[in-house]
């Protein structure tokens, strides 16, 4: 008896700082917000927190959250540990090269921090359904994958149920706090499914990716990028090193060693200087540079946002923050605005308006590069006469190879016409999205009648 | 199959694990980080999370000081300890489990206060490239401030309470070669090339036959013809107006290739010339902020004390008023344009060799200034770094913490400048600062047992601050009230935040890249706002 009355003592002053904010009321408290000691009781042994990623921000989350009482946390990374981790990445050492991240972090943060039940999952998000997401109170996300996010993303709002009179059912909310960072720069941000901004709404606040056009890297390269990315798209296709059926790996240095020294080779002809091993390694490999100090800064705004939604302690953040910490030390938070016609998050169709004459190429091409969509590589099918058809698909060969002449093809040949739906599948959603068609032209003719 | 790799020049394992902070600061600043040791005052959960983000990059070495107990708080908000650390010296278990953190990490722990130490044995901290504080009473810091600043040794005081966090960075002198701006001005000169610039651009033939060709002109060689036009209407004048750039993008439209229709044909490097007009068309000049610089009194009454940076400035300014011509050495890059191969690597070329002649004239300069002075030599490589850089040296003069704290005149003003706005960053940092006083007052945190008794007090705390810069009370008791909610408590994501920038700026002050704060930093986590304020 004695000795459980001291552990509770303990956990009493174990916790005292953090009761403090819970158990005292303030002026600048959410209006929702009622002090007590079952706040705490809830963070511990109720809520549910999802953490995607045990990367650079997801190992601070990690530690974050089990700091600030949180208790049944559950990690997802696909990914195994790796020596240019350590940097940053500080749940690992060198002994655990090779093994999974979520369950290194898990084990580490629940040794640590005694109490915390973390579940590791060494897995992909797309391994999981709607009824494991579903049982999560709060999602927080530090992905370097933007399809990944968006992909979470359209399963949180997948998750969202409207009532009969097209309201939304408030329960069916779970909140999304997703970070990111690159080199001294970072943002983080708070997503109320259906009810604030999500990754969709705000497509375009990510910088286009860096690309080398084809015929300067074949015909006229001027920077060291050019001779390694003419190696890598080029040459090694053509002079395929170590057979036909090796793909070029980044990860491994015999692979590097041939590209970096074809590319110093491609680089001297053509006086080209600064073909170095990092350089090469940064090309083939799409490196983004990553420090300790902007992802430990990042991770802790985002566990304040996830303590924040779970104990209505104080306002969240409204509702996208970014960072930089080149030049001082500088915040500024805004209000990242909602699409009334987000294809994720909103329950509205949204409209595309296209050519009459447009090729399906059109509008495969639109969904790939229009700010809008950005898709990967969007698979599209129509209902006709309430039969489902493939207009076209790249991810199934035998399917790409039958549809492929589609393309070609004016829309209403394939027997699209104006108002008419067409079912979008890609990897950047775990949804089919219904989008609508519009002939652009079609509408000046009415107006002149 | 047999491998047909080469010799491999495989990456040394340390390379490999620093890859990714490599690319932001480069091998000499991973050096710098490395011959660096820095001190932390006190482990506090803001204090392991700082060092956790100074150790994990490869810092040298690392030392904490700590006289006091692991408590079970302390466990509750500290990650850098374990629950078997209860009753132990704070800082050696500190020290134990951060230093797992990366092997190549030197750490030392001293079980003293810092009050014993600077009483005792103060030249212990002259040994340190930065010292970092966190929950120091109002006493130790003016001593403490003063002193490191009597020693010339940069320091960072930190704080972290409630939903609040503040840094204040104490510097006396920071010269930062290596500010990594992020858009930086390409330095190049068409308004007063020099000769191997300008016989290339006066060789160079827009009406060159191929179409191929003419699409692969580069665009500064395109702008420089049409200015060269534009100047032979003009009497020889620079374009500076809207108007007169505009009429240089209507001749660059006018090279423009058309076909047979007479519609302009799409070429991408007249697209981006239109789109440089305004950037290419600023008239070389030496900056205000460089200027100034080099005709610092540090920079002109050199003695052989005198620092690598200064002795520079000075052949800088030499360089200036001689070989210059009023105008900085030429950087030396260009920026990424659609070009042919030769072209751009021509074009490359010729501003990288007018660099290196900038840059060995000021060489040779430096060379004669040490030699001059009996100081130390100063390496090419530096000389030729600080050259490239020249347009964007950054010097931060700062000020003493103990100033700051009797609020002396200037001090006291601006603080008053800002609550009359009003500005509520600046209204926490009167929060913070009277809940300081509180604590040596009252030897307990405002509010930590019971918030509501400590109002009036703290509000007293306030008052008196409020008086000394001559201020009138705040109308509501609302911050105050929050901070005797508060408590003194430590919250773990509050001080990882903080921890993770100040670690930052310890980084930026040890490597000399990239530009600290100036000199204070306040963070509301319950707002998500920050600011900068200059004491």
């Amino acid at each position: 008896m004695a000795g459980e009355s001291q552990t509770s003592d303990h956990n009493q002053r174990r916790w005292h700082h953090i009761k403090k904010l819970l158990e005292r009321s303030g002026p600048f408290c959410h209006p929702d917000f009622e002090p007590s000691p079952d706040i705490l009781d809830f963070i511990m042994n109720s809520c549910k927190v999802l953490v995607v990623g045990a990367g650079g921000l997801g190992c601070e989350l990690l530690k974050d959250l089990a700091l600030m009482g949180f208790k049944k946390i559950h990690v997802i990374d696909l990914d195994t540990i790796e020596l240019s981790n350590l940097n940053r990445q500080f749940l690992f050492r060198k002994n655990d090269i090779g093994l999974s991240k979520a369950k290194c972090a898990v084990d580490f943060v629940n040794k640590r921090v005694p109490g915390c039940e973390a579940v590791a999952h060494h897995c992909a998000i797309q391994d999981f359904d709607e009824g494991f997401y579903r049982q999560f109170h709060i999602v927080v996300c530090g992905l370097d994958s933007i399809v990944a996010r968006r992909w979470l993303n359209g399963m949180l709002m997948s998750l969202l149920q409207y009532n009969d009179d097209g309201s939304l059912d408030q329960s069916s909310i779970i909140p999304l706090v997703d970070g990111g960072t690159e080199g001294f720069k970072g943002n983080a941000r708070v997503i109320l499914p259906g009810l604030s901004a999500c990754i969709e709404c705000t497509l375009d606040l990510y910088p286009p990716q860096k690309t080398y056009p084809l015929c300067t890297v074949a015909n006229t390269p001027r920077l060291p990028e050019h001779c390694v990315e003419y190696v890598k798209v080029i040459q090694w296709a053509k002079e395929n090193p170590w057979g036909n059926s090796v793909q070029l790996d980044g990860d491994d240095p015999h692979h590097l060693a041939w590209v970096l020294e074809r590319a110093q080779e491609r680089a001297n002809k053509h006086g080209i200087t600064g073909v170095t091993y990092r350089l090469t390694q940064g090309v083939l490999k799409n490196i983004i540079p990553a420090v300790a100090s902007t992802n430990a800064a990042i991770a802790a705004v985002c566990a304040t946002e996830v303590f924040k939604l779970a104990t209505s302690s104080c306002a969240n953040m409204n509702n996208y923050m970014i960072m930089n910490m080149a030049d001082g030390v500088y915040t500024y938070t805004f209000n990242a605005e909602k699409r009334s016609d987000c294809l994720a998050c909103s329950n509205v169709t949204r409209v595309m308006e296209i050519e009459p004459e447009a090729t399906l190429q059109a509008i495969y091409n639109k969904l790939c590069d229009d700010q809008d969509y950005m898709m990967k590589s969007p698979g599209i099918t129509t209902i006709i006469n309430g039969r489902n058809k493939t207009l076209y698909m790249a991810s199934v060969k035998s399917i790409e190879e039958r549809t492929r002449d589609n393309l070609k093809k004016k829309v209403t040949e394939l027997g699209l016409y104006n108002g008419a739906d067409i079912l979008v599948a890609d990897i950047t959603t775990p949804n089919t999205l219904t989008i609508k068609l519009k002939f652009s032209e079609l509408e000046d003719i009415e107006m002149t009648h | 199959m047999a491998s047909p790799s080469p010799k491999s020049p495989e990456q040394s394992e340390k390379n490999k694990q620093y890859d990714r902070q490599l690319r932001l600061w480069g091998d000499h600043g991973q050096t710098a980080l490395e011959n660096g040791h820095i001190c932390l005052i006190n482990a506090t959960a803001l204090g392991t999370e700082t060092l956790k983000s100074i150790v994990l990059p490869g810092v040298g070495a690392i030392t904490i000081v700590d006289d006091s107990t692991v408590t079970d708080e302390d466990i509750g908000s500290n990650f850098f300890l374990e629950c078997s650390s209860v009753g132990i010296n704070r800082g050696s278990e500190a020290l134990r489990l951060i230093l797992e953190l990366n092997s190549a990490v030197q750490g030392h722990s001293v079980q003293e206060s810092t009050d014993q130490i600077l009483l005792e044995n103060p030249d212990f901290f002259k040994a340190f490239s930065v010292v970092i504080a966190t929950a120091l009473g109002e006493k130790t810091i003016q001593e403490l401030s003063q002193h490191l600043w009597d020693i010339n040794v940069p320091f960072i005081l930190c704080r972290s309470v409630g939903f609040l966090g503040s840094f204040r960075i104490q510097l006396k002198e920071h010269a930062v070669v290596e500010s990594h701006p992020d858009n930086e001005q390409p330095d190049l000169r068409l308004d007063m090339p020099f000769p191997a610039l300008k016989s290339f651009l006066d060789n160079f033939d827009l009406d060159v036959v191929e179409l191929k060709d003419h699409g692969h002109i580069p665009w500064i060689v395109i702008i420089y013809k049409a200015i060269e036009k534009w100047r032979l209407k003009n009497n020889n004048q620079w374009p500076m107006s809207t108007k007169e750039k505009n009429e240089i993008r209507e001749i660059i439209r006018d090279f423009i290739r058309k076909d047979e229709n007479g519609i302009p044909i799409n070429e991408e490097n007249f697209a981006e010339t239109l789109r440089a007009v305004n950037t290419a068309l600023v008239p070389t000049f030496l900056p205000v902020k460089i200027q100034k610089l080099i005709y610092n009194s540090a920079a002109i009454n050199l003695t052989n004390e005198s620092s690598p940076f200064w002795i520079m400035c000075s052949a800088l300014r030499n360089f200036v008023e001689t070989e210059g011509k009023g105008k900085l050495p030429v950087c030396g890059a260009l920026p990424d344009m659609t070009a042919s191969t030769d072209h751009y690597i021509q074009l490359q070329n010729i501003y990288r060799n007018q660099a290196a002649i900038d840059a060995e004239a000021i060489y040779r300069k430096v060379q004669q200034i040490t030699a001059q002075l009996h100081c130390e030599t100063i390496s090419e490589t530096e000389v030729k770094l600080f050259c490239r850089h020249a347009h964007n040296l950054y010097l931060i003069k700062g000020s003493c913490i103990a100033q700051e704290y009797r609020l002396e005149s200037s001090v006291a003003s601006y603080i008053a400048r800002y609550l009359e706005e009003p500005n509520v960053m600046m209204v926490h940092y009167i929060l913070l600062r009277a809940a300081e006083r509180f604590l040596s007052e009252h030897c307990r945190a405002p509010g930590d047992w019971e918030p509501e008794g400590d109002i009036s007090k703290l509000k007293s705390c306030v008052s008196k601050l409020l008086s000394d810069i001559s201020c009138s009370p705040f109308p509501k008791d609302d911050h105050v009230h929050e901070m005797c909610r508060y408590g003194g408590a430590e919250i773990h994501s509050v001080s990882a935040f903080m921890g993770g920038c100040i670690a930052h700026e310890a980084i930026k002050i040890v490597t000399k890249q990239y530009i600290p704060v100036n000199n204070t930093f306040i963070h509301d986590s319950a707002s998500t706002n920050s600011a900068v304020f200059t004491f």
